[in-house]
């Protein structure tokens, strides 16, 4: 059953692959680039993903990161004109680096405060943004110029995809290894943790960090394909974003940040596109209404209630298997 | 014998509260001292100030001849002193497998670079986890609750995976807190031949517990607390025929 089970994981998982591949030639050109947005905020719910669904601490401070990866790139190709290839790189772990010096101090506080605590930078990072011209470009911000080899949409479209599949075989590697359990322990019972011999700050600010770097590149992909950047990119609002795609896809597992970010992403673009009129503002009364329904109804979010439900399928096919044989 | 764990002076302060008082007691390598003392004679406070929960107002600890004072304990644990709680603590949501796995973190090095990269170490540190997790496992009788989340299984079992997770990261010192509270009187005898085998590996215990009749055939001397103060010490019969410790405990010498 084991063996078989892996088998149908694998080819389910073939086949998804095949089909992402092959949408750039089956979709439009606005619904591919939708696509490609979608899936570097994928990235980002990802990286939250490592930091509050696994390790326990709720940061508020993702949109902030994401807005530094985003201009940390941005500056360095434009302004800078430094190549594309160290620029990337580079944008993360200056990204990772400023999540170093947050954590240090943040990550001494708990729950509740760690979040405030977070979300307070968020906000002081929006008005920096918003008032240092001289960083931001203002109102107009920046381009960003794009290399050659990305200039077609189809090649933004498998690039971000690349990206997206590192991060997801990053992430897997590291949940489900010594490191990942050490920091669900310190989700699950961080007093026992430290007790068992865990460094539970160390751990938590190493979590803090790879999160970062993650969403660092989140934010240089979002820039890449928008070839340009404002300084609403650091918004707050981008936190709780992410904390929603997380918390209705379902948290602490890897498919649940692909679902919940790609459909959310795409139901609010379509939305809009309908023409629903003031959808800006009705779409955080959307975003409540659907987190309201889903801790209701799957507390585990979609991705958890789904597998639920399929448990729920098999045990009653089981049943009747079982009650053929005795009957 | 040399004395492996040492208290000196132990004094723990809550307010105008004195919940440790002035305690000083000693611990054989290789034996079990029992604890035993009324609700609210700072037990459990003690074992918060030895495992570096939270720090004394006052005294010395020293394990193996090193002064371990005020260590926050995380380094307590790795220099070798394990620990249950009062109030089984476990990490309930996750499989009773990687509860194990997770005590043994400490002494494995693998990091984010070995994780990423497979490297040989963090396979090496892998398979010596999961044989450690086997022999634990075994050690204990839970091998039939293995994948089940550790919040779920009965009462009996959790103390006893309780001393599995402290057993994972092979301490010289077990501190157990009540390991039969809460735990029908039937199934007590599982957890106390458990502790029995765990003396018998050379671990040496520290045990909290009410239970008298319990204490007389397990522990090799006991200690009794009243009001944070150091009452009485020595061996089990001793203390219990102790005329102090029976008014104390307002407890006949059952044995
Ligand atoms: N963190 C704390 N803050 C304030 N007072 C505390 C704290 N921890 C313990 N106390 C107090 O210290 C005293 C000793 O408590 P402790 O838990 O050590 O007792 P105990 O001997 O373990 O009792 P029991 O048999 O009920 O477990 C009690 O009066 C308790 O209320
Ligand atoms: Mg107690």
């Amino acid at each position: 059953m084991g063996k078989s089970g892996r088998y149908v994981k694998a080819s389910a998982l073939l086949i998804l692959l095949g089909i992402a591949a092959a949408l750039p030639w089956l979709l439009g050109k606005y619904q591919v680039r939708i696509l490609t947005l979608a899936m570097a905020w994928t990235i980002a719910t990802l990286s939250l993903n490592l930091i509050l669904g696994y390790t326990g601490q709720a940061s508020l401070a993702h949109g902030a990161f994401l807005g530094i990866g985003a201009y940390a790139f941005g500056i360095m190709v434009q302004r800078v004109g430094l190549n594309f290839w160290i620029s990337l790189p580079l944008a993360c772990v200056v990204t990772a680096l400023l999540g170093l010096l947050v954590g240090l101090p943040s990550l001494r506080t708990k729950g509740p405060y760690f979040a405030i605590v977070t979300l307070c930078f968020n906000v002081i990072i929006l008005k920096v943004f918003e008032n240092w011209n001289w960083l931001s470009g203002g109102i107009q911000g920046q381009v960003v110029p794009r290399p050659a080899f990305l200039t077609q949409r189809w090649a933004r479209y498998y690039f971000v995809l690349a990206f997206l599949l590192l991060t997801l075989v990053a992430m897997r590697l590291i949940v489900k290894s010594l490191l990942g359990v050490t920091l669900m322990s310190i989700r699950s019972n961080e007093d026992l943790a430290e007790a068992v011999g865990i460094n539970s700050f160390r751990n938590k600010l190493l979590a803090f960090v790879i999160s970062c770097f993650v969403v660092g590149l989140a934010g240089a992909l979002l820039a890449l394909e928008n070839g340009q950047l404002d300084f609403t990119i650091t918004n707050y609002l981008y936190s709780f974003y992410l904390l929603i795609y997380l918390l209705i896809g379902g948290v602490a597992t890897l498919s649940g940040p692909v679902v919940g970010t790609i459909g959310l992403y795409f139901l609010l673009d379509y939305m809009k596109n309908i023409g629903i009129k003031g959808v800006e503002e009705f779409r955080y009364f959307l975003f409540g209404l659907i987190l309201l329904l889903v801790i209701i109804f799957f507390p585990m979010g979609i991705t958890g209630g789904v597998k639920r439900a399929w448990e729920w399928a098999r045990g009653r096919f089981r049943k009747g298997e079982a009650g053929e044989v005795a009957g | 014998m040399t004395a492996l764990l040492k208290v000196q002076g132990l004094t723990r302060l809550f307010g105008g509260l004195v919940a440790v008082n002035k305690v000083d007691f000693e611990v054989p390598e290789g034996s079990i001292l029992g604890i035993i003392g009324p609700n609210g004679a700072g037990k459990s406070t003690l074992f918060n100030l030895i495992g570096g929960t939270i720090p004394p107002s006052e005294g010395k600890i020293f394990f193996a001849g090193r002064d371990i004072t005020g260590w926050r304990p995380y380094r307590v644990a790795r220099e070798g002193i394990a620990r249950t709680f009062q109030t089984t603590a476990l990490f309930e949501e996750l499989p009773v497998y990687v509860n194990l796995v997770i005590g043994r973190r400490m002494r494995t090095r693998s990091g984010l670079g070995d994780v990423l990269s497979r490297t040989p170490r963090m396979r090496r540190e892998r398979d010596e986890t999961t044989a450690k997790v086997m022999e634990v496992l075994e050690f204990t009788g839970l091998g039939r609750y293995a994948g089940e989340p550790a919040g779920s299984i009965p009462q009996e079992a959790q103390k006893r995976l309780a001393i599995g997770v402290a057993l994972m990261g092979e301490p010289r010192l077990l501190l157990l807190d009540e390991p039969t509270g809460g735990v029908g009187m039937g199934e007590t005898d599982e957890i106390i031949d458990l502790i029995g085998r765990v003396r018998e590996r050379g671990i040496t215990v520290c045990v909290i517990e009410h239970k008298m009749r319990m204490m007389m055939s397990l522990a090799d001397r006991m200690v009794v607390l009243n009001f944070g103060v150091k009452i009485a010490e020595g061996e089990p019969r001793k203390v219990c025929e102790d005329p102090a410790v029976i008014e104390a405990y307002l407890g006949e010498c059952i044995a």
